[in-house]
């Protein structure tokens, strides 16, 4: 699956995206961040706090109890502040 | 019938407003509405203005027909800049026209409230003295959605 990630989130992982294979245990938004979570530091701390991470799958807004695949592109940003 | 920019270049309001009108003598009332950056402390040297490219139009798509289905609206176009911009530069626009007035309104003020949350931009903020940092979202905008929820 691919993933994107954005502002502070962006920063604080240390790239703008990345390509992994989807693990068997990683079936929703949630599982995912579990994973990410346990691979280093730098995840931890970005993803820490899930009430400033918004999750896009496909490029639309979702809960984190959303399902994910390997065909996904699954983006981790803040609230967003345009306009 | 809703038209999206997402450009990192300036935009001519007085250019838009023509081009909207066009010959449609049915529209009654347009209501525009300008976003620009703000410097209220003059220590601003910049703001830049990150986006998610595809999802950015996608999203602003969504809501123009959101606000298609909601109102009877003759045009709808909502342009928004990325990149670095200066104080006092623009940032959005967003043009709404109607047979009358109280369409013309409503939905801008839908299509701003619901960018606001919705749209993928977020902003930083670097200041005179070189020190950047990220704007925080703010709860009051979230709130704003609420009462356009039936």
């Amino acid at each position: 699956m691919q993933l994107v990630y954005f502002s502070r989130v962006r920063e604080q992982i240390g790239c703008g995206e990345e390509t992994i294979d989807q693990p068997n245990t990683v079936q929703t938004v949630a599982d995912l961040i579990a994973f990410l979570s346990a691979r280093g530091q730098n995840y931890a701390t970005a993803l820490a706090d899930m009430s400033f991470i918004r999750v896009a799958v496909n490029q639309v807004h979702v809960p984190i109890n959303h399902p994910v695949s390997n065909h996904d592109e699954v983006a981790f940003f803040p609230p967003v502040t345009g306009g | 019938m809703a038209s999206i920019s997402v450009q990192p270049q300036d935009f001519d309001i007085s250019a838009e407003l023509t081009a909207l009108r066009g010959t449609n003598h049915n529209i009654g009332a347009i209501v525009t509405f300008t976003g620009t950056v703000r410097d209220i402390n003059a220590s601003l040297k910049s703001m830049s203005l990150e986006h998610y490219p595809g999802m950015t139009e996608k999203e602003l798509q969504r809501i123009a027909e959101e606000a298609e289905a909601r109102w009877p609206l003759l045009a709808c176009r909502i342009i928004h800049r990325y990149g670095t911009l200066a104080p006092g530069d623009n940032i959005v626009f967003v043009i709404t026209a109607s047979p009358h007035r109280k369409a013309a309104f409503e939905a801008a003020e839908f299509l701003m409230d619901f960018l606001k949350s919705k749209a993928p931009f977020w902003k930083k903020e670097t200041t005179t003295e070189g020190h950047g940092s990220w704007v925080d979202a703010k709860e009051s905008d979230e709130a704003a959605l609420k009462r356009w929820i039936p």
